[in-house]
């Protein structure tokens, strides 16, 4: 496994571009949540501090930093997308193959990156997180640090399945730029089908078969802390309740296509005559 | 004799068309193989199906005994196919290192063979800096990384210059000298004959000869000669009981054996006819000759 990890890490470090896209998906998220965190001056005349409006407080930090996080994904996205449309267009695919690593091996040594760099990513977004509420967070007991710990998980969960989808598209049709494309393609596709589904059957129907789809199920997992910051300013209006937690079934569902993904790499990549 | 590649009647379909038909033939250790077929004869698809990256239709294949399977098999192979993949961006050294990497070889490899291919020196510069005769020759280097037990080359020299052939060539020899088996794909005679020992020929996708090269046709050669007394060279050489077909061209005679016959009891039978020869030389077919009979065009 440390072999397949090693050998598609040269393959991406030592290429200028995809260097560059890995830096910036990982500092990106870093320079926006500690801008943020910082307190801005407008010229003496107020000052704009969001640790004031009680963001960075336990528990709700984890959701606000691991919902924003998320959104830089598509940094990485491209990364991986164009590592396997490189293969395929500098024919290398076929070289590492005819050198002696099984197709089984060439799809586990991309999913492993993958899994590594999400780890990577969760690993630092928890660590950035922990930091920063240590320092803004009016509470600072522990059970309340490490509750709603799991958007950890969630966000983690998220970026895999996520980079699994692009590494599906990538393999399905070998060019980077059209496996983004269809990306948006899925995304616009996903919210049509809902929408006519809520026109012709009803709401419930259509929300439940909504949420089983791809892109829909990892938007799930972590869902927009906008309400929840209203909520915890006007406890009052009951009408913006909603469900915002991470379900043991959305975690199941995304890692189901997950597997489903990969799956689909593998068996793609067999059949292929190179 | 130890096998290293057995093929049992493999079929390839790409559609309608049958790239592969029914193929068989084995490599044994230590010989030079050459498979020699036109464009889209179904070489490089066969060796595609060996190397794993094409998938069969029929039949079956194993490398070796038959013991190994055919992913651990390609880490004691060294392989090339048509045309050099590298990663564009990474230096020599740094796509040899991935190799070694994929193989299982220790990186101290990577200096001697590119000392081999005369490449050393350019080990920092990226790939993508190479002429395509550089280029073929770090992929010989690659192929060579883990001192393979078969070497299998698929048209070489293709589109490089008659330096770049020459080097290539070379460096073929070479390894062929030191005892590797070695699989040369090609549709260039002259390159087959030059190097190999044993040909497998091919016509869309059937075999039509598979043996020793100077086996390839069952002929004793011929006698090209010329004499002053044309006329009756010619009449003792129709009526002589060795020898079958005569062709006459201008004044050069070519005399086709059906019976071997050397050169000097030839010479020895003209004279006591009191016919001196100007001119007399024994040849065999060309490989070039022989092929194009074969695959007749």
């Amino acid at each position: 496994m440390l072999r397949l990890i090693q050998l598609e890490l040269q393959k991406l470090w030592l290429n200028k571009a995809s260097r560059v896209l890995i830096i910036i998906s990982f500092i990106l998220p870093f320079t926006v949540l500690i801008l943020s965190s910082i307190k801005i001056n407008f010229f003496g005349f107020f000052t704009l501090e969001l640790g004031e409006l009680g963001i960075f407080n336990f528990p709700i930090i984890w959701h606000i930093t691991t919902f924003f996080a998320a959104q830089f994904k598509f940094f990485f996205a491209i990364v991986v997308v164009s590592m396997i449309g490189n293969e395929y267009s500098n024919k290398t695919l076929k070289q590492n193959l005819i050198d002696g690593l099984s197709k089984k091996e060439f799809i586990l040594s991309k999913f492993y990156t993958i899994v590594f760099f999400s780890l990577c990513a969760t690993l630092l977004i928890g660590l950035a997180t922990f930091l920063i509420g240590l320092y803004y967070s009016s509470y600072t007991e522990a059970s309340i640090i490490f509750r709603e710990v799991e958007f950890l998980l969630a966000y983690f969960v998220k970026l895999v399945g996520f980079f699994s989808l692009c590494l599906f598209l990538g393999m399905l049709l070998k060019r980077s730029a059209f496996a983004l494309g269809f990306l948006f393609l899925l995304f616009i596709t996903e919210s049509i089908t809902y929408g006519l589904m809520k026109w012709k059957l009803n709401e419930t129907v259509a929300d439940g078969i909504y949420n089983f789809m791809p892109l829909q199920s990892m938007w799930n997992l972590i869902n927009q802390p906008i309400q929840r910051i209203v909520m915890t300013k006007f406890p009052e209006k009951a009408d913006i309740m909603y469900d915002y937690a991470v379900h043991w079934y959305e975690i199941a569902i995304v890692l189901g296509w997950t597997a489903i993904f990969i799956f689909l790499s593998y068996r793609l990549l067999k059949k292929r005559d190179l | 004799m130890e096998p290293i590649l057995t093929i049992n009647n493999l079929t390839k379909k790409f559609g309608h068309l049958t790239a592969v038909k029914n193929l068989s033939f084995t490599i044994n250790k230590g010989n030079v193989y050459g498979i020699l077929g036109p464009n889209g004869s179904g070489k490089s698809t066969t060796l595609g199906i060996v190397l794993n990256v094409v998938n069969k239709t029929q039949g079956d294949f194993h490398w070796f005994d038959g013991n190994t399977t055919t992913h651990n098999a390609l880490k004691q192979v060294g392989a090339i196919i048509e045309r050099p993949n590298f990663y564009p961006y990474m230096t020599a050294e740094q796509n040899l290192k991935l190799v070694c990497k994929i193989k299982g070889v220790e990186h101290s490899k990577i200096d001697e063979k590119l000392e081999v291919v005369g490449l050393l020196d350019r080990k920092n510069h990226k790939f993508r800096t190479y002429s395509l005769g550089m280029k073929q020759r770090l992929a010989i280097a690659s192929a060579l990384l883990n001192d393979p037990e078969i070497l299998i080359l698929d048209e070489p020299t293709n589109g490089l210059d008659p330096q770049g052939i020459h080097q290539i060539r070379q460096i073929i020899k070479e390894i062929a000298a030191k005892g590797t088996t070695i699989l040369l794909a090609s549709h260039l005679l002259d390159e087959v004959e030059k190097v190999c020992s044993h040909v497998v020929v091919l016509r869309k996708g059937e075999k039509l000869y598979s043996g020793r090269v100077d086996e390839m046709i069952n002929s004793h050669g011929f006698f090209e000669l010329k004499a002053e007394k044309h006329q009756e060279l010619i009449a003792i050489l129709e009526s002589h009981p060795n020898i079958g077909n005569v062709t006459v061209e201008d004044e050069l005679i070519t005399a086709f054996l059906n019976e071997p016959m050397s050169a000097s009891d030839f010479n020895k039978l003209m004279f006591e006819k009191g016919i001196f020869l100007s001119h007399l030389v024994k040849r065999k077919e060309s490989l070039e000759e022989q092929f194009l009979q074969l695959t007749d065009h």
